[in-house]
């Protein structure tokens, strides 16, 4: 762990902005251009994510930072410098690379794929061997993979490296293209996840291409809708992009159920609860059944001595004179207070109950949440006025 | 018993050509003379010299060949130009039989070891070129594209990452040059270069057996090229192309 | 090489119209077309004994390739061993083959055709082998799936599905073998060698022969190759033949 403490790198390359001021490319022999008079502003250390339809000019957009395509005019910004102030091997050493080809070069091992920048700026062998330990660590590989070769680690584990080698001179700013784009849908959820968590301790600059709009809600801080021509029609935070869509356009390209995407940016813990009917084993039946008729769920949640939840009791169990030490039927699914709404519903409906306890960070019930108070609260004014802070979003 | 008469006879005619060849290994070993007059023929020092000289030459070709073509197919493949080029001087290069070659040779240019080796050379050039140009087209598009993102420069992208993984189809055109290199330096002995050829065309000198001799040099000096050159592509072949391929090989 | 080749040709034949002359076969000029039309009867053999050279060794070449490929192919451990093998015939230069021949089949056509169906074997084998290993795993699943013996699999399946890359292959064992067989002369086989060598080198080194066997030998590759990207486009009506 100590390992990724220094991996943050803060003090080092602290991240940098990047900005783009009026930027139109056209490739030769087209007739239209491909970006047009693109102006964005990413504050360093912020996710910003391009997405648009194919066609759009997002990898367009993106591959202009690094120079891999040419600016025809206006001018990008990367820490307050024009990127045509540097060579483009300069300036492409200082900024993380990783496409959706992944790119591993196959006939070198983790660790030299991963120390492929250290080695072309000219870092001794102790320091690039410290740092790809230091990146495995990060990216929860196990060490012994560093000596090992492209070709005998999983798709998924290839997309991490990917990710470790973009890091590995900790650049300010890094530039994604369809990352997770390969990977199938579990391990693109995990690797999402991971990839979060990873930014809440590195605090990088990343340009974030992707098609799908669900993973730039989920990833982004803020997001670049593009249209055709690489024209920007809008340029929001995710909740503002849920909330107040720009134009048809925009409101079409983020679905009819922006309601529910709206979802991934809570946790269980932004809306109100209903209160558990707790009971603990022993307890007199007459007192339980007393609290149920109060109660919006129609049954008891038995909970130990610390409010962990053991089971739901039926009706049979509470015939008996006093609470069983055993239900009838399990709790699942558990939910917990920082659960992704959107995956809390999922769970829900996964589950055929419809109520589902939720736990603190101890373990201990601290209310229930049902499909009911879910649907509540998207016709709700809370669900539209509501904005998550991008600093604090979900780690799940 | 006239059945037997087949499987006997074939039994026989083994041993029959196999004194050809024993007559032929006798020829490599020790001088004679020669067939029409008290020339000493034959014999290791003979052979050696021959073999000599026909190493040089096909040694020296391979160089050059490669010298010429290996730059220039890496540089076109690195820049994905002249491609129709580069296919279409492969093809021509199969079409063009050695014999004629060096009849030209010797009808238009004349003769001697240099001209040999132009000749030898000129039909070195053309699979090394196809397979530089093939190998480095090849390269996965997305460590070229990841490689350059990262900050290498054009070179670097050759050196670091093309090359490397286009060792096993560069070797596969330096090999086919080879064997088109030892078979046409072989008939060098037309246009006036003592090679093995000499043997190989002379049965009014050197006899059924000497002729033999020459095939049977001449046959393992190129298994000895191809062997040599498979040895260096297995150790210039990077060990994670060859798992890569492995890998490929099992989910096919 | 061969746009030199006709440069040369028709720079040839301009010298030749200037200075007018007849006796250009006794000067040994570069070429000499009034030869070539006077002697015309004498091309004729060794282009049809080349041919035969040609179709012989292709077609016994593809028919050893084809059953060596089909063997193998449910069979992968059979693969490197007839890789090896055919790679190692192949590697020896085809003048040094004829005559290790020579004391088994004697000097002759047979002796030619054998050694270069060994070459034809190699090239077609290795094509053959690649092109059933690189069956689309869905082609072979929908296949099976619909109830096809392995038998119909590859009849109906693997092979066609193979096929522009046996032709592939066939086409670059045909050119190649054009011009090999013009060593056939060595073997005592006549072909086009016996006018480049024969005729030509040995004639005090005979220019005409010289260029015009040559001529020859590179219009029969080019008109060999042209046949089969013809076939090669009526095989896989699928997909555009993409030679060049």
């Amino acid at each position: 762990m100590t390992g990724q403490e220094s991996a943050a790198g803060g003090s080092e390359h602290a991240a940098a902005s990047v900005v783009f001021r009026d930027v139109t490319k056209r490739y030769r022999g087209a007739e239209a251009d491909a970006v047009e008079h693109l102006s964005l502003d990413v504050p360093a250390g912020e996710i910003c994510v391009l997405v648009g339809p194919s066609g759009c000019g997002k990898t367009t957009a993106m591959r202009m930072v690094n120079r891999t395509v040419e600016i025809t005019s206006g001018d990008i910004e990367v820490g307050g410098t024009s990127v045509t102030e540097r060579s483009p091997a300069q300036l492409r050493r200082e900024i993380g690379y990783v496409i959706q080809q992944i790119g591993l070069f196959p006939h070198r091992t983790i660790a030299q794929n991963i120390a492929t920048v250290p080695a072309l700026i000219g870092w001794d062998r102790e320091r690039t061997r410290a740092r790809v330990r230091e990146l495995l660590e990060l990216i929860s590989l196990p060490a012994d993979v560093a000596d090992r070769y492209p070709a005998q680690l999983s798709g998924g584990q290839q997309q991490r490296v990917g990710v470790a080698r973009a890091l590995a001179a900790d650049p300010p700013v890094m530039l994604m293209d369809e990352p997770f784009g390969a990977i199938d849908p579990i391990n693109r959820e995990r690797l999402q996840n991971e990839f979060l968590r990873l930014q809440a301790e590195i605090r990088k600059t990343i340009l974030f291409v992707t098609h799908d709009i669900d993973e730039a809600i989920k990833m982004g801080d803020r997001i670049a809708v593009l249209r055709e021509g690489g024209r920007l029609a809008q340029f929001a935070t995710p909740a503002e992009l849920l909330m107040d869509p720009a134009d048809d356009f925009v409101e079409d390209f983020v679905g009819a159920d922006r309601a529910l995407k709206r979802l991934a940016l809570m946790r269980v813990s932004d809306i109100d609860l209903w209160e558990a009917p707790l009971a603990f084993a022993g307890q007199d039946t007459a007192e339980v059944r007393a609290k149920l008729a109060g109660a919006e769920v129609p049954w008891a949640l038995l909970v130990d001595s610390d409010r962990r939840p053991i089971g739901w009791l039926s009706d049979r169990d509470l015939a008996a004179a006093t609470v069983p030490h055993r239900p009838d039927s399990s709790p699942d699914p558990v939910l917990d207070r920082d659960d992704v709404l959107r995956d809390a519903l999922s769970d829900l409906l996964q589950s055929q109950t419809h109520y589902a306890p939720v736990v603190d960070a101890s373990g201990a019930a601290v209310g229930v949440l049902s499909l009911d108070v879910i649907s509540d609260f998207l016709a709700s004014d809370q669900a539209k006025v509501e904005e998550h802070p991008a600093t604090a979003r979900p780690h799940d | 018993m006239a059945e037997g008469e087949g499987p006997v006879s074939a039994v026989l005619a083994i041993p029959a050509f196999l004194g050809s060849f024993g007559g032929a290994i006798d020829f490599i070993f020790s001088q004679r003379e020669s067939v029409q007059a008290g020339e000493p023929i034959g014999g290791l020092s003979q052979i050696w010299d021959l073999l000599a000289t026909q190493m040089a030459v096909s040694i020296l070709a391979l160089v050059l060949a490669t010298a010429i073509a290996l730059p220039l197919g890496v540089w076109l493949g690195h820049r994905g130009v002249g491609e129709f080029a580069a296919v279409a001087i492969g093809n021509a290069g199969r079409a063009i039989p050695e014999l004629a070659l060096i009849a030209l040779m010797v009808a238009f240019i004349g003769t001697g070891v240099l001209n040999v080796t132009i000749a030898v050379t000129i039909l070195g050039i053309p699979p090394i070129l196809t397979n530089a140009f093939v190998g480095m087209r090849q390269v996965d598009r997305g460590a070229v594209d990841a490689a350059r993102g990262m900050g290498m420069t054009e070179l670097e992208v050759i050196r670091r990452v093309e090359l490397p993984l286009a060792v096993p189809t560069i070797m596969g055109g330096v090999r086919t040059a080879s064997v088109n290199i030892i078979a046409t330096s072989t008939i060098g002995s037309i246009a006036g270069v003592k090679t093995l050829g000499d043997l190989i065309l002379g049965q009014a000198t050197y006899g059924t057996e000497g002729v033999i001799a020459g095939a049977i040099v001449v046959a393992l000096l190129a298994l000895a090229f191809e062997l040599i050159l498979a040895a260096v592509q297995k150790t210039l072949t990077p060990r994670g192309l060859v798992l890569q391929r492995a890998a490929a090989r099992v989910s096919a | 090489m061969l746009a030199t080749l006709t440069t040369l040709l028709a720079q040839v034949q301009i010298r030749e119209a200037g200075s007018g002359a007849t006796t250009c076969q006794g000067k040994n000029e570069a070429f000499c077309p009034s030869y070539v039309i006077d002697n015309i009867d004498d091309y004729v053999s060794p282009v049809l004994e080349h041919l035969v050279l040609v179709l012989a060794s292709v077609l016994a070449g593809f028919l050893v390739a084809m059953v060596l490929a089909v063997l193998s192919h449910g069979r992968r451990w059979l693969i490197p061993v007839f890789i090896g093998t055919t790679g190692v015939l192949y590697t020896i230069p085809s003048i040094a083959l004829f005559l290790l021949l020579l004391p088994i089949t004697g000097r002759g056509t047979e002796t030619a055709i054998i050694a270069l169906s060994l070459y034809n074997l190699q090239i077609i084998y290795r094509n053959a082998n690649s092109g059933l290993a690189n069956i689309p795993r869905s082609a072979l699943d929908s296949g099976t799936g619909m109830g096809m013996t392995k038998r119909q699999l590859l009849w109906k399946v693997e092979l066609p599905l193979a096929l522009p890359e046996i032709i592939a292959g066939v086409r670059i064992a045909t050119v190649s073998t054009v011009a090999i067989a013009t060593l056939a002369i060595f073997a005592g086989a006549g072909g086009l060698g016996e006018i480049l060598y024969n005729e030509g080198v040995q004639r005090g080194v005979f220019k005409t022969n010289i260029v015009f066997g040559s001529l020859l030998a590179v219009s029969l590759a080019i008109a060999f190759d042209g046949l089969l990207i013809l076939v090669q486009r009526f095989a896989a009506p699928w997909r555009r033949a993409r030679a060049l």
